[in-house]
């Protein structure tokens, strides 16, 4: 158990780069102790906020990973942020269907049900931040 | 550089790689589609072995090749899923994968086989008597 927490951040611009996160992910997941599947839910959300980033921003944005243990715990903070041109309608962006490019529609509210706690600012013109947790055990 | 298609009889196999990238989605797209058009297959299995993640762009690609292959007269099924990636998909929500799946390639083959046969062959044969 280490006491300093454990970061990876990734510049996300490119599918490549989504990639290289979801990949991060799963090896800090792994890292810290939690189990496959969770860490493949990690991974597979950190895949979706990134994939918004090359999709819907024009210069993309970061993906922050920090790990923290703690006496048979231990938790993840995931953040997405970027300078892009925001979300409108954010209640509207989080329902089921809902899609502005014609995708499945489930981005963001598959990835809030992947994740233990979910939180997403938005300013239009101005960028648009998400954080999320996942705890184990 | 493109995703190889490989042809077992009448039936197109392809692997997605793990970086799957937009362009190379539509070349697998359009080589598929030409391969079937073209009369040399029946159908397509899709393996995702290697794919880490099916996030909810990987699971429309996959849906979307399928209906392009359907509506050519086509079967295309999924094989290879691995047990994280289905039950990450169900936790995401209902209806990620809108086409049919097999536990292998080799099912999948099998499955394209029955689904060719059990309508009798491909659309445009003309049926002897």
């Amino acid at each position: 158990m280490s006491l300093e927490p454990d970061v990876v951040t990734v510049n996300v611009t490119s599918e490549i780069d989504a990639a290289e996160a979801r990949q991060e992910a799963r090896r800090l997941a792994l890292r810290h102790g939690f189990t496959t599947v969770r860490a493949h839910g990690l991974a597979t959300a950190v895949s979706e906020l990134a994939m918004n980033l090359v999709l819907h921003t024009d210069r993309g944005g970061l993906i922050r990973l920090t790990a923290q243990d703690a006496t048979g715990a231990a938790v993840i903070e995931l953040v997405a942020e970027d300078n892009g041109p925001g979300i409108p309608d954010l209640a509207l962006a989080m329902e089921d269907g809902f899609s502005t490019r014609g995708g499945l529609g489930c981005g963001l509210p598959g990835t809030r049900r992947l994740v233990d706690t979910f939180a997403i600012t938005s300013r239009v013109g101005e960028g648009t931040r998400i954080v999320c947790l996942v705890r184990r055990p | 550089m493109r995703v190889p298609i490989l042809r077992l009889g009448r039936v197109l196999l392809t692997s997605l790689p793990a970086d799957l990238t937009d362009q190379q989605v539509m070349d697998l797209q359009i080589d598929a589609l030409a391969l079937i058009q073209a009369g040399k297959a029946d159908g397509l299995v899709i393996d995702i072995t290697a794919a880490d993640v099916v996030d909810s762009y990987m699971a429309r690609i996959l849906s979307e090749t399928a209906k392009m292959v359907k509506i050519m007269g086509g079967v295309a099924v999924l094989a290879g899923m691995q047990p994280a990636v289905a039950l990450t998909l169900v936790e995401m929500g209902r209806g990620m994968i809108d086409m049919e799946t097999a536990f292998d390639l080799e099912g999948g083959v099998a499955k394209v086989a029955r689904m060719v046969a059990s309508r009798g062959g491909r659309h445009d044969e003309v049926p002897t008597t």
